[in-house]
């Protein structure tokens, strides 16, 4: 553990352990990456299984930050999303919109579980608003797509414990402040 | 006496609640929905965000083009070489049909002006390279390098070196959505290149065959027969490949029968298209015949290598 703190303190953060509150400027990074990430060309079996990056990590700032995040971040996020997907206006914003609201009614809930229960909960947040998105686009007079619709949040709720430990490492105390 | 304030201190002091915001973005949102899709008001809004963000789109994209540019670079020489023979044997057998061509296309367009047919095509065509394809799982769409500084407009049909893949649906300064001919919300008036029967192609989504609804059982129609377009859209010129008859079940109950096609172009696979911009003047006057043809001719030329 000394030998290796970098290495030490990667990892999830133990319960006890207080994070620090995260940077504006951080978030809005994170956010930035994650559009890009949504945005990066992909074909084939990739784009089947590539899981909405964006809504991953407005759900962890909405769990972790929700006086910075919040619902109209997360409609705005979509509104951006709707664009640089050729969405229909709206679709995204309410899908993103939905999932913030519920990850602020669950935060408590699902922030006393270890990572890996999270990402059992994230998924139903996940498959719930990708559920909204398909209610919206069937209305509106669009086919039903295949089975592998549900693949991209299942995907995203595998990342999570990855996505959670990059982003809350910023926000950890420095083992060498404190002496 | 001074009355005692009673509203909470400013750090007390949250906003709206969280349910009170998302029913009011819920409201918003649907409202959106429903004018994106009816009305399409806001569509300038949507120009500007996309413009925003197509710097940050082709940045993405450098990637991935390196690295194809890179396999291709380092593709051995045995590989090249062999593609090299297939080529030149492709051209040995089609250099009778190659010959022959420009013959033939002389006669067609002495008897096409003999019968004083309109040119049915007299626009220019922009070559374009496919950037991505769409990510909506519900539609069939991909994105060109091309867009309104390069000539194209919407409602332009897009051909690949094999047929049809579909039309041009919305365009930005160097970007244009092309919805494929396999999306739900795409038509294509067809005629069968064997028997002449006209009919209209329909896309049906993602991994569904498309069919030609609307055709009666009586129709001379068999698995096998391949789909041209039939030209009275004005979108596609007559004559282009369409798709090929996979499947033809008429049962004695039903008012129409049910054909599926497969489509011959490349509507998943082309990485290079052709924007068959439409004529600006649509039927030019007689007195300027010479001047308007030259135009038309410019075209053919241009769709030549094509086939």
């Amino acid at each position: 553990m000394r030998v290796l703190p970098a290495v030490a303190s990667f990892g999830p953060a133990a319960p006890e352990e207080i994070l620090r509150p995260a940077r504006p400027w951080f978030i809005a990074l994170s956010l930035a990456v994650g559009l890009s990430a949504n945005i990066v060309p992909f074909s084939g079996v990739a784009m089947a299984l590539r899981p909405d990056f964006l809504a991953l990590v407005l759900l962890y700032w909405c769990i972790q930050e929700p006086r910075q995040v919040g619902v109209g971040t997360a409609w705005l996020a979509g509104l951006v999303m709707d664009v640089a997907d050729a969405t229909v206006f709206g679709q995204h914003a309410l899908a993103y919109a939905v999932l913030a609201f519920a990850a602020g009614y669950f935060r408590r809930r699902v922030l006393r579980f270890p990572l890996w229960q999270q990402a059992a909960q994230v998924a139903v947040l996940l498959l719930v608003c990708a559920g909204l998105v398909l209610v919206v686009r069937y209305v509106g007079g669009a086919a039903l797509p295949s089975w592998t619709y549900v693949a991209p949040p299942l995907v995203g709720a595998l990342l999570w414990p990855l996505l959670s430990v990059l982003l809350q490492a910023p926000q950890r105390p420095r083992r060498g402040s404190r002496s | 006496m001074r009355p005692i304030p009673v509203d909470p201190p400013a750090f007390f002091n949250r906003g709206p609640s969280p349910f009170a915001r998302l029913v009011f973005f819920g409201l918003l949102s649907l409202v959106l929905l429903f004018t994106d899709t009816r009305y399409r008001y806001l569509e300038h809004v949507r120009g500007a965000v996309a413009v925003a963000l197509y710097p940050l789109q082709r940045a993405l994209l450098a990637p991935g083009l390196a690295i194809g540019y890179f396999a291709r670079y380092i593709a051995s020489k045995s590989d090249l070489a062999d593609a090299n023979a297939a080529l030149e044997h492709e051209l040995a057998v089609n250099a009778p049909a190659v010959q022959g061509y420009g013959n033939e296309r002389r006669e067609n367009a002495q008897l096409r002006e003999l019968l004083a047919l309109r040119k049915q095509y007299g626009g220019a065509a922009i070559a374009a390279q496919v950037l991505y394809t769409g990510r909506d799982p519900f539609s069939q769409k991909l994105y060109i390098d091309r867009g309104t500084s390069d000539g194209v407009e919407a409602g332009d049909g897009v051909i690949d070196d094999t047929g049809v893949v579909g039309q041009v649906t919305r365009v930005l300064p160097r970007l244009a959505e092309v919805t494929l001919i396999t999306d739900r919300e795409q038509a294509v008036p067809v005629k069968v290149e064997r028997s002449g029967a006209r009919s209209v192609m329909f896309g049906s989504g993602t991994g569904r065959a498309p069919e030609l609804r609307f055709t009666a059982p009586s129709a001379d129609l068999r698995a096998g027969d391949r789909l041209v377009t039939s030209g009275i859209d004005g979108t596609y010129p007559a004559g282009l490949a369409v798709a090929v008859v996979t499947e033809v079940a008429k049962s004695p109950g039903e008012m129409f029968a049910r054909i599926a096609c497969r489509p011959l172009a490349g509507v998943d696979r082309s990485e290079y298209l052709l924007v068959l911009a439409r004529p600006r003047v649509a039927s030019p006057p007689p007195q300027e015949d010479s001047a308007a043809a030259a135009p038309a001719r410019k075209g053919a030329r241009a769709r030549a290598p094509r086939g």
